[in-house]
């Protein structure tokens, strides 16, 4: 006989599980062999932006400060070709209660939760999440389990992870932690069925609604503070929620072009599944290890259709190095007198670089910080990365080598961000889409434009390449 | 003898290394996948012990006993000299031409 929490027979009834514990039946919005209703999926949750706004209005979250920096902006300036640096703005999500833009997500999971019936909420997440989730379910009496992917073989925990457990016990969470490995996925389902609560998964509709108020915040506050709007946003990515999320809530307030940016910590050859990598790295979210197969395969998250679509709304891909995001910690907390957690500042090293394309009165505004603690700041987090091993010198920022060293910029003419080129990325989703098929239907081709934001013709051309034939062309 | 209702950690093994999928990289396969949590004690037990806990959600679990009152110890870790030396560059580079200390 078959035992029925074996890892094979749990994952096998992985579709029931999540049925139930989403409240979403995610087969209803198939349109094509490919193809799904996004738009739909995201309207049937019935929470409007105003509505989003009120609920976490009550709870905690939401209208956090825009602030100018304006040391930092005056730095860019003294290394830019005259007549650049824009004015470099930031969105203070540290001040959301418990301390990170992640209160946005969690908050309309929790309410939906609780308005549905469900006597607690699960998150699967080693990051800032789970503190968000944990503050969020505290408000509305709900039981909370967070679930970490936290130690290595060894028995050794990222500080940062171990602070972010602190956190979610604070808040009244359980929390699971785990050693390396993505089975965390098959403790997340056992625990969802064992439970019957609500999976507060980062990429259901809910999770991706809570983050359009940021967007939408950001036109409102600098339309308030300057009398226009800005001309790029730079966003952490990672799965790929606050970037589709801060999009879609930006262009429900505007019409107008601003160029939506991601930006990503490169952690380029460290592999996410490998035990010996695990605390070889700095940052454990905001990095290409989650970034690049994301925004290329949404639908590997924990969710049968991820509501977190960047490819949709991206402009423009860029990397950061790691020993830039500590340099740019430290910068913002020197010149500016705001001390934060690094993994927060990844947009804003990298919009330090990019500001300085743009012209001086232009405005970029960088969306998020995140709150700062013992294990979780640049301090911590470099004195556990040099015990682990890493070289940490500085040097030219471009000779970093993940899980190696990480390089301090010797002068701030050395901060740069790498770009990574979308054309390639786009290729690699289409290809994924398609998987199998050598055969898709006119409203599969239609999907594939509006996820990679590409022209039919474009998208041809790509199905052409991979011998994917489109029938019943309108 | 460790009383009853006393808030410990346990740990367990939840999958062992033959029982994890075969793409893993070699480094995590040939390691179990484990998994600690915390709850207050069923039964009084010893450390080592194979114990039952209640979670603070209620959920029962077992495993072996590995702390008792666990505690936080994560720090700022040992200074970092580097930092400091930012905090030069950055502000020389805002402020030399103002005269600035």
């Amino acid at each position: 006989m078959i035992d029925s929490s074996s890892y094979q027979a749990i994952l096998d009834r992985k579709n029931t599980i999540m049925r139930q514990s989403v409240g979403i039946d995610y087969d209803q919005y198939k349109t094509g062999l490919i193809a799904f209703d996004y738009e739909k999926m995201m309207e049937d949750t019935g929470y409007t932006l105003a509505e989003v706004a009120k609920i976490q209005k009550n709870s905690g979250v939401g209208n956090t400060p825009l602030k100018e920096l304006k040391n930092i902006t005056a730095l860019a300036r003294k290394v830019s070709a005259p007549g650049k640096g824009a004015r470099i703005f930031i969105k203070d999500e540290a001040l959301n209660d418990s301390g990170s833009f992640k209160a946005r997500r969690a908050s309309i999971s929790c309410y939906h939760a609780k308005k549905s019936g469900y006597a607690g909420v699960i998150a699967a997440t080693s990051g800032n999440y789970g503190a968000a989730v944990a503050s969020q379910a505290a408000k509305y009496g709900l039981k909370c389990i967070v679930v970490q992917e936290c130690f290595d073989s060894r028995g050794i925990g990222q500080p940062e992870i171990i602070e972010k457990a602190r956190a979610c016990e604070a808040y009244g969470a359980e929390v699971v932690q785990l050693s390396v490995g993505p089975e965390l996925f098959y403790t997340f389902l056992r625990l969802l069925e064992e439970t019957g609560y609500f999976n507060a998964s980062l990429y259901t509709p809910y999770s991706v609604l809570g983050i359009e108020t940021l967007g939408a915040e950001i036109i409102d506050d600098t339309l308030k503070e300057t009398g226009r709007i800005p001309d790029m946003v730079v966003i952490t990515n990672a799965g790929g929620g606050n970037l589709t999320g801060t999009a879609r809530g930006i262009l429900q307030k505007t019409n107008q072009k601003i160029q939506i940016v991601g930006a990503s910590v490169n952690l380029k050859g460290l592999h996410m599944a490998k035990d010996t990598d695990f605390n070889r790295k700095s940052f454990t979210t905001g990095h290409t290890g989650f970034g690049i197969p994301f925004i290329i395969n949404p639908d590997r998250s924990d969710v049968p259709r991820s509501a977190a679509r960047p490819l949709r709304y991206i402009d423009r891909y860029c990397s950061v190095n790691q020993g830039q995001v500590f340099f740019v910690t430290e910068m913002l907390t020197v010149l500016e007198g705001i001390e934060r957690g690094p993994a927060g500042n990844t947009s804003l090293a990298a919009a330090f670089s990019l500001a300085q394309e743009l012209n001086q009165d232009q405005i970029i505004v960088v969306q998020e910080t995140e709150y700062t603690s013992a294990g979780k700041h640049h301090q911590a987090q470099l004195a556990f990365a040099r015990e682990n091993g890493i070289d940490i010198h500085f040097g030219d920022p471009r000779t970093e080598m993940p899980g190696q060293s990480i390089v301090l910029p010797q002068k701030v003419q050395d901060l740069f961000t790498q770009e990574l080129p979308l054309d390639p990325i786009r290729q690699s989703y289409i290809k994924n889409a398609c998987g199998s098929h050598l055969r898709i239907g006119s409203i599969d081709l239609k999907y594939l434009c509006d996820e990679t934001h590409l022209k039919y013709a474009d998208v041809q051309t790509i199905l052409d390449h991979l011998d994917v034939i489109v029938e019943d062309k309108e | 003898m460790i009383s009853k209702n006393t808030w410990v950690q346990i740990h367990k093994i939840v999958l062992k290394p033959e029982e994890r999928p075969a793409t893993l990289p070699e480094e995590t396969r040939k390691v179990p996948l484990e998994l600690w949590v915390k709850g207050y004690l069923l039964t009084e037990a010893n450390l080592g012990d194979e114990v039952s806990v209640r979670t603070i959600t209620g959920r029962l679990e077992c495993g072996t006993l590995v702390q008792i009152n666990p505690c936080y110890l994560h720090t700022y870790g040992a200074f970092v000299p580097e930092i400091l030396k930012i905090d030069l560059i950055v502000k020389d580079a805002l402020y030399r031409s103002e005269n600035h200390d």
